[in-house]
């Protein structure tokens, strides 16, 4: 394979080509929310009582709530009541092989370029699909039951493991946390669940791709992830989106408990579509993403490369609450046209000895705006907790803007945090050092795009570079060397 | 090869060459030398399309082609190959991939297929060996820390790797020491074919003394106004560049 990985080559340069849209026969139900479209949703999905419960206090502080104004973004105020809620493909009967799968569905990956055939005979990826709100299929579901692993949607997880949803669900993002957590807790339609039993190394890449496709459904994912003492697990998402007019909302939740000695490594490429060169359409992507390290000496590490949306407001956390606990993150963010990105990550150091590291590399071009927006926190009992932050911005051209908003909040005298920043524009002395050896200015400013990038872009599992590569490829035809 | 008739040629409005002629023929070298501020880095530009410095009169013919209506690229594919005085750093590119791009965005513009990694790096091994270049500088991202002589002796290799017609060599010398300095005259004169022709930028005699030229220019206000053989450098080592500025300004106040 290509030795760069040209994940950010379609950049500037391209326009999106994922649009088109899929017509499935979707199974919708009216625009609007109230308590009982929570009831609605909750029946639909055959849930039991105590979910229904959970789902209608989170509706009831939702209420309470204001949406957030301090991201530095900036969008026409959102109709909630304008707002599909649930949109599932309808079913047949059950899925027993792919055979049985919507052909057209099938023909929309194929688009992509993921058909699941062919992933599970290459890459030996296990891929849960999520097509709007419902999974359509989960494979290699046997194989990791075997060794104890459950990997399948919540959906499936609330109904067939209620006890282990029932304990985790909320504990990491209560669903008081925030105003797009709360409305997600209530009307969360899907989403993933994992559970690595204690000891057990999961010896394949999780990988989910979703896709938003109903015309003006709301998309609420809700992902948990379990890993027990001394386990592992790398988790995969990526996601695109077909191209429409009317701005989508998309809030979704993930959740990653890591017990003692456990390690969860979650990587993301983002590809929503990011609307028109004149900033119309796109992806309100208001995520909330956190991860607890529970046990001592347990690992989380975020890893995510974002190239789309409209609006990005997402800050993968951990909070290092067992002693010796390590937080990671490694993020690139990389906005065009009209874009705004409010992106970054926070650590709460918790426990004695953490560790937490970010490095976050914004790119910005065209009229866009990135912002980084990160917070350390060392609290009293965080003894000799560190946190090392390099934040770097490269502007591509005179419009666009970067900012950088680090928080640090220590209260622990024995605490060392440190933070560098810079900020840089690709240089007209480089395109012409590159231009004078022959390489072209479109592919000089992707060279010189994934060498700023490249330090986050080393963390993707090879699995998902690959994906990832597969992804971009249809938008980046021709003009990948 | 290369022809250059009354060039002219602004940046920001100030005109810097005034009336430029050069004829370099294949397996020449020919070296211009000047006092600091005469054009000869400006030269240099013009020639590899630097889009900061537009040209106001004259033509350019490179092999048989209107040079100037070549884009910058087009110009490195052809076989024009600048030397930079100061090498750019770009961060994260590692220097092998960066030439295996340049290399093969050169054949594919001639027709002939990209090389793939073993016959790249195989074509790499000989040429480091011709300028003394050692590998562990080669995974490096491109100029990025590279000492003074380092990113001078890069410059030769990728000049080595791209096997250009013309060669043009901007203050190849400055900030070198004198080992530096012999190692990369070593590899330049190795890279000295019948086939070839070296444009030498410098403003000391001392690379001289190592690359033997078969013209002597003296550049001047934007101006030819001496050319001569090596001895011609010779001469201008000993009595230093007034005594042919003076001339020059005395024949201008005229």
């Amino acid at each position: 394979m290509n030795e760069d990985l040209n994940m950010l080559e379609q950049t500037a340069l391209n326009d999106y080509k994922y649009g088109f849209v899929t017509d499935i026969d979707t199974d919708i139900i009216p625009k609007g929310l109230n308590e009982a479209v929570v009831e609605l949703i909750s029946k639909k999905k055959n849930e039991p009582e105590w979910m229904l419960n959970w789902r209608l206090k989170a509706y009831a502080h939702w209420l309470k709530l204001e949406e957030p104004k301090w991201p530095n973004v900036k969008y026409p105020p959102i109709n909630y009541q304008d707002i599909i809620y649930y949109a599932a493909p309808k079913k047949k009967e059950q899925l027993n092989s792919l055979n049985e799968v919507d052909p057209e569905l099938l023909r929309t990956f194929e688009k992509l370029g993921i058909s699941l055939n062919e992933q599970k005979r290459l890459t030996g990826v296990a891929v849960d699909v999520v097509m709007d709100s419902v999974s359509i299929a989960t494979s290699f579901k046997e194989q990791l039951s075997e060794i104890g692993v459950i990997f399948c949607s919540i959906s499936e997880a609330i109904q067939k493991h209620p006890d282990l949803v029932k304990k985790h669900l909320g504990s990491v993002v209560p669903m008081t946390d925030n105003y797009f957590a709360a409305l997600n807790s209530a009307v969360f339609t899907d989403g993933s669940f994992c559970y690595i039993p204690k000891g057990v190394r999961c010896p394949m890449e999780l990988s989910t791709y979703f896709r938003i496709n109903a015309e003006n459904s709301g998309q609420f994912e809700r992902t948990l992830i379990i890993a027990e003492e001394e386990s592992y697990v790398s988790y995969l998402e990526g996601c695109t989106a077909p191209m429409r007019d009317e701005n989508q909302l998309h809030a979704a939740v993930v959740e990653l408990v890591a017990m003692k000695k456990a390690e969860i490594k979650y990587s993301t490429v983002q590809n929503w579509y990011p609307g028109d060169k004149d900033g119309n359409g796109g992806i309100y992507n208001f995520v909330t993403k956190r991860g607890m390290c529970q046990g001592e000496h347990s690992k989380i590490s975020w890893t995510q490369v974002e190239t789309g949306s409209a609006i990005t407001w997402k800050y993968p956390s951990v909070i290092l609450k067992g002693d010796h606990s390590i937080g990671e993150f490694y993020s690139v963010a990389f906005t065009n046209h009209h874009q705004q990105a409010d992106t970054g990550t926070k650590m709460i150091h918790l426990g004695k000895n953490t560790r937490s590291r970010i490095v976050s590399k914004g790119i910005s071009a065209g009229q866009s705006q990135n912002s980084y927006r990160g917070l350390v926190r060392a609290s009293k009992g965080a003894t000799n907790a560190r946190n090392y932050s390099q934040c770097d911005s490269l502007l591509l051209g005179d419009k666009c803007g970067a900012h950088t908003f680090p928080y640090i909040e220590v209260k622990n005298k024995t605490a060392i945090v440190e933070h560098e920043a810079t900020t840089s524009k690709i240089g007209e002395d480089q395109l012409f050092y590159c231009r004078q050896r022959g390489i072209d200015a479109e592919t000089a400013v992707a060279m010189i795009v994934n060498g700023f990038a490249k330090e986050v872009m080393n963390q993707l599992p090879m699995e998902f570079a690959i994906e990832a590569q597969k992804l971009l490829a249809i938008s980046m035809e021709g003009s990948v060397g | 090869m290369l022809s250059i008739k009354n060039i002219h040629a602004n940046i920001e409005g100030k005109e810097i060459l005034k009336g430029i002629n050069l004829e370099i023929k294949a397996g020449e070298v020919h070296a211009i030398m000047g006092p600091n501020g005469s054009g000869k880095s400006t030269l240099a530009s013009v020639l590899a399309g630097r889009e900061e410095y537009e040209v106001t009169e004259g033509e350019v013919t490179f092999l048989e082609k209107d040079l100037l209506e070549l884009s910058t690229e087009d110009r490195a594919r052809e076989g024009l190959f600048l030397a930079f005085q100061y090498p750019v750093e770009i961060p994260g590119v590692s220097t092998t991939n960066f030439i295996k791009a340049a290399v093969n965005e050169k054949r594919k513009y001639q027709g002939e297929e990209p090389l793939d990694a073993v016959a790249f790096l195989k074509i790499m091994k000989q040429k480091m060996a011709l300028v003394e270049i050692d590998q562990s500088l080669l995974s490096r991202s491109i100029n990025e820390g590279f000492s003074g002589g380092e990113k001078k002796r890069n410059e030769v290799f990728q000049m080595a790797m791209l096997e250009p017609k013309l060669a043009i060599l901007d203050e190849t010398d400055s900030g070198l020491d004198i080992d530096a300095l012999r190692i990369v005259a070593n590899g330049i004169n190795k890279l000295r074919n019948e086939n070839r022709a070296i444009l030498l930028i410098t403003h000391y005699q001392r690379l001289l003394d190592y690359i033997q030229p078969d013209y002597v220019h003296v550049l001047y206000n934007g101006k030819i106004v001496k050319s001569g053989t090596k001895e011609l450098a010779l001469e201008l080592e000993d009595k230093g560049y007034d005594f042919i500025t003076d001339e020059a300004d005395l024949a201008a106040s005229l």
